[in-house]
């Protein structure tokens, strides 16, 4: 049984992921998580997180991550993800995730 | 891959050429369904190629698709059926059958009660989320009475079917019930039902906001997942409750768990019992 400490765990959250339903800022034992004004998830006191693995496990759209602070690395499609992301991050908010997914239309395999 | 855990190892199973985030709306427990049948087939220790998941139409249909294992995606109430074929030609496959309740037990319902009658040894989770939600939110067999629906509007009149029990009575090996809000155990029912010989069931119950919480009085999300949280207890807890209180409550946990070889086992033995074999 690992002991849970407070602090010892980074918190990651994949904005283009998220859905904003909610779960996560409702259930976690140390609010961690907020909902910001756009609906999606934010952390706000990663301080606090406890490693119980709640969001993770509860988080219907995978966007939620919680490694051990040591632990630097991310995986690679983990880290294309967060990448994507960024990039869009980057581009006038005003278009939005909703707007530029449907001008991007659907990729078919 | 052997040391990861959580969302790390759910993202190497994803096909991440697919459009994601997935189709499910927010707050649906299809995801987090889907999340724990990767843990369990990680836990397990299988590969991807000796797993193959089938679906059937529906929402839940739609979850074959964004992993990364063998999948077909069939024709409506039909999936048990493609899988009894998977299941017969290749008895080493791990076959998975993921369906919705209207999938299920409305228009499948003849398939399941046989398949549960053969003992054919697939792995069947079923999604219940008490709607359709795919097609407008019309009323399904689960739907309990007294709730509101697109069809429904003045209130469910008819009774709801009761999975466990059905699979219980049609002799299935396996037959538990989970939630999306236990997750742990969930995962548990599934290494579980996918382990055992037989023919498994997992009834899920995960909430459907959109199409049948908006109808009953389910503010948002979390208020389902809220009352899944207070009225899903335990079966050992269940049975000690007095009659009027178990009206109010569902159990959950494993109800029926037996050894017996499944119909693919039996069939080879069969075969290789006859002149020449297979």
């Amino acid at each position: 049984m690992s002991v849970k400490r407070k602090g010892n765990s980074t918190v990651t959250i994949f904005p283009d992921w998220c859905k904003g339903c909610g779960i996560c800022a409702a259930f976690c034992p140390a609010k961690v998580m907020e909902l910001n004004d756009q609906g999606k998830a934010v952390v706000i006191r990663e301080d606090e997180c406890i490693n119980c693995g709640f969001c993770e496990l509860h988080c219907p759209d995978f966007a939620i991550m919680v490694r051990p602070k040591v632990d630097d690395e991310i995986p690679a499609v983990c880290r294309a993800v967060l990448e994507k992301a960024a990039r869009k991050t980057d581009r006038p908010a005003a278009s939005g995730g909703a707007a530029e997914k449907a001008g991007s239309g659907k990729k078919k395999e | 891959m052997v040391d990861m855990k959580g969302t790390q190892l759910i993202h190497e199973y994803l096909r991440h050429n697919k459009k994601f985030p997935h189709v499910f709306c927010a707050g649906c427990g299809h995801g987090i369904v889907l999340g724990s049948l990767i843990r369990s087939i990680h836990g397990l220790g299988l590969s991807k190629d000796e797993v193959c998941v089938v679906a059937g139409i529906g929402c839940s249909g739609r979850l074959a698709a964004y992993v990364d294992f063998n999948t077909v995606h069939t024709t409506h109430g039909r999936a048990l059926t493609f899988a009894t074929g998977i299941k017969m030609a290749k008895p080493g496959m791990h076959v998975i059958v993921v369906m919705g309740d209207g999938d299920s037990m409305a228009i499948g319902g003849n398939h399941l009660i046989h398949a549960a009658r053969r003992n054919i040894g697939v792995t069947a989770l079923i999604l219940n989320n008490n709607i359709y939600g795919m097609t407008g939110g019309q009323c399904s067999p689960t739907t309990p009475s007294g709730s509101f629906s697109m069809t429904t509007p003045m209130g469910q009149m008819e009774q709801s079917f009761d999975c466990v029990e059905l699979c219980s009575a049609a002799k299935a090996n396996y037959v538990a019930r989970g939630t999306v809000f236990h997750v742990k155990k969930l995962d548990k029912m599934i290494m579980d039902g996918i382990s055992n010989p037989g023919f498994g069931v997992v009834e899920i119950l995960t909430p459907c906001h959109t199409q049948y919480g908006r109808k009953n009085k389910y503010k948002t999300p979390v208020d389902m997942y809220k009352t899944l949280k207070k009225d899903v207890i335990d079966i050992d807890r269940y049975n000690k409750l007095s009659e009027a209180d178990k009206a109010k409550k569902v159990p959950s946990g494993v109800f029926v768990q037996k050894d017996e070889p499944g119909l693919e086992e039996k069939f080879y033995e069969m075969a290789a019992n006859c002149q020449g074999g297979l």
